[in-house]
């Protein structure tokens, strides 16, 4: 597995230090290439991108409403097809709550029509941009400003990946920068193959999970390694694999790097653990087929 | 050749016409057949576009924004809660300067469930930066799209034809459909000035600071401004090919009127049945179509009204706490003229009621008899003050 040497993405970006997104973004594009068009809507990627007349995408982005990162896309796409352009892969680049909240209609009909786009989520657990507000991608317990200590979030992170699986869409996977060449695989993958691709990026976010800049890398990692966000793919909504099986390590040590957790108890992360086990059981059923 | 078709249809022949690439639309009663018919447009190969059956009327907009910064001459077509629910990308339509054309059949606003005539729809979306046509019949319809697309590529701004619920949409009239190479020769291929392009990488519509963002919007009213120009030349140069004719207001025996009365849309149909009536009673009554509402022809209106005394506008629509609102556009037009005339502010046939010929007449009559209008707003065919 090469990884490629370009640098698609400039530097200068105006990314927050240790930010998975914008980390994402540079393995993203060195998998897909100069013939990409983003669109984005409004997330943290709608300001780390640079300030009109800047940009650090090294490739076109369309900038749009917060709903509608999907629609659009699609847009984009019958565009260029309308114009014999068959070739430049049109990827929707959005946070989670442009894509677990708000723009989940956009992204339900896109998938149901199966348009032939790559969609990203790029998952940070909150309305990070906005100052850490709690979205329905917040895992349970966590603090945000809107959950607060004396109040955290009491329920469970939806399953965006079970939604779009609902959809039987060709392609899903999940991925994070810990494992880059899983990661370029996957957007090679989706790349290669037409109608509605997903990814789901585990993206850490230093001011708003209370972690250190340099532990975003080991936290992804944790990530992966705790079960807490396993690296998978989906084919038409019931082929299930993981790709990167490491062996486990416990929870706690992914959740006790992050300040957003600081307030829980060990019977808390006890809960937690139950959770994620029952959730990987569940996960290796369905890998069974 | 000539076709019987009703509004809706007409609609789709027109997009179908201008080589709309990309099309993507909701149904809405009383828009349905525009969809219906495109979609069998495109089913049979008669029209070459992709097609995007959405989900929403926010992702139609959403989907033509993507086509047009794509570079592809998109469409769409919706009505009243749709048009609604298009809001915020209506804006973003034309802050991106995105040529694209819709038809909007103007449908009265819920609650409750209404689905007959009112403009409140598509005058409530005045300030969004789209250029604004009131069509009178289907002719004007299918002429004003292809019309449309010229201008909106000319000044970047995107255009909105406005048909009125059923007595447009569901009427069928005889329209003369143009051939394909005339049109092609009229209207040729979308080329834009930029476009989302791997070989030329941009961004649009990134993070603007108060050091650019004011200038972005300077630039939108300026292209407003020019866009009232290039409406004029654009049907003078369809004119010239198809020998009709719309201009950006229509003034019927203005010149030696003393009242002229005001309507847009299909009341205009009436209101030319009624005037005539009237010039034969001897009554110095004009009539002025207002075809054009954004940019508005603040000018052509103000020369039309200029030698007579008093001016009685129909509106169709309200600005709660205002009053009708091309009314409230014209008083604001004429304050720049010396003498002014005195505005009748008449509003009439909100939901779809019947504004009928009686009523038309007692308005025009009302208007000479009193000096000035007795109330704010003078509310016409109101049935049950205290329902």
């Amino acid at each position: 597995m090469k990884i490629s040497d370009e640098e698609i993405l400039n530097p200068g970006h105006v990314a927050c230090p240790g930010c998975g997104a914008a980390l994402s973004m540079r393995f993203a594009l060195k998998a897909l290439g100069r013939d990409t068009i983003l669109v984005i809507p409004a997330c943290c990627w709608s300001v780390i991108d640079g300030p009109f007349p800047y940009s650090s995408a090294g490739i076109p982005v369309f900038h749009m409403a917060f709903e509608a990162a999907a629609s659009t896309a699609a847009g984009v796409k019958a565009g260029l097809l309308a114009q014999g352009n068959t070739h430049t892969s049109v990827v929707a680049w959005a946070g989670d709550g442009g894509t677990f909240d708000i723009g989940i209609q956009a992204l339900s009909g896109t998938a149901e029509r199966n348009a032939d786009i790559i969609y990203v989520c790029y998952d940070n657990e909150a309305y990070q941009n906005t100052g850490i507000q709690r979205s329905s991608a917040t895992p349970y317990l966590a603090w945000t400003t809107t959950t607060p200590v004396k109040f955290p979030k009491q329920e469970q992170k939806k399953d965006i990946v079970e939604i779009m699986a609902a959809h039987r869409i060709p392609y899903i996977a999940t991925a994070t920068v810990a494992f880059p060449e899983d990661l370029t695989k996957k957007f090679i993958k989706a790349k290669s193959i037409k109608g509605t691709k997903f990814i789901h990026l585990l993206s850490p976010c230093p001011p708003g999970w209370k972690s250190k800049d340099q532990d975003s890398i080991k936290i992804s990692r944790l990530a992966v390694k705790s079960r807490v966000f396993p690296l998978i793919e989906i084919e038409n909504g019931e082929k299930y694999k993981i790709t990167v099986n490491p062996k486990p390590v416990a929870v706690k040590d992914y959740i006790r790097l992050q300040g957003r957790f600081r307030h829980i108890s060990d019977e808390n992360i006890e809960q937690i653990q139950k959770n994620v086990d029952r959730n990987w059981e569940k996960l290796l059923k369905k890998t069974e087929g | 050749m000539k076709k019987l078709l009703m509004g809706n249809h007409t609609v789709s022949w027109g997009a179908m016409l201008a080589r709309a690439q990309v099309i993507a639309a909701y149904p809405i009663t009383p828009q349905t057949q525009i969809v219906e018919e495109l979609a069998t447009l495109c089913a049979e190969g008669k029209a070459k576009a992709q097609f995007i059956k959405v989900e929403s009327e926010h992702s139609a907009l959403a989907s033509c924004i993507g086509a047009s910064a794509a570079g592809a001459r998109a469409f769409t077509a919706t009505s009243s809660q749709g048009l609604a629910l298009m809001h915020e990308l209506l804006h973003w339509a034309a802050g991106a300067r995105l040529p694209i054309v819709m038809a909007n059949v103007n449908r009265a606003m819920a609650p409750g469930w209404n689905i007959w005539t009112e403009q409140t729809d598509s005058l409530a979306q005045r300030d969004t930066g789209w250029i604004q046509f009131y069509c009178e019949n289907n002719q004007e319809i299918l002429d004003s799209i292809i019309q449309a697309y010229k201008i909106s590529e000319t000044v970047s701004l995107p255009s909105m034809i406005v048909l009125d619920a059923f007595f447009l949409s569901h009427t069928t009239e005889p329209v003369e459909i143009p051939p394909q190479e005339l049109v092609d020769k009229f209207l040729p291929p979308y080329k834009p000035q930029y476009k989302l392009d791997p070989k030329e990488p941009h961004a649009f519509g990134g993070l603007s600071s108060t050091e650019y963002y004011y200038e972005l919007r300077y630039k939108i009213q300026k292209a407003m401004e020019r866009a009232k120009e290039v409406i004029e030349e654009t049907d003078e140069k369809f004119n010239q090919i198809f020998e009709r004719k719309y201009g950006l207001i229509e003034e019927i025996e203005t010149s030696d009127a003393e009242v002229i009365l005001v309507t847009s849309s299909t009341i205009t149909s009436t209101a030319r049945f009624v005037t005539e009536q009237l010039r034969k009673t001897g009554k110095k009554i004009g009539l002025l179509k207002v075809r054009v509402f954004r940019p508005f022809p603040s000018s052509e209106i103000r020369d039309a009204l200029s030698n007579c005394e008093k001016v009685a506008v129909i509106d169709r629509n309200i600005s709660f706490g205002s009053g009708g609102i091309f009314a409230s556009e014209i008083k604001s037009a004429i304050q720049k003229m010396g003498k002014q005339p005195v505005i009748f502010p008449f509003i009439a046939g909100l939901g779809g009621r019947d504004i009928t010929v009686p009523q038309i007449e007692e308005m025009i009559n009302y208007t000479f008899e009193n000096a000035k209008p007795k109330e704010e707003i003078l509310w016409r065919g109101l049935k049950y003050e205290n329902i």
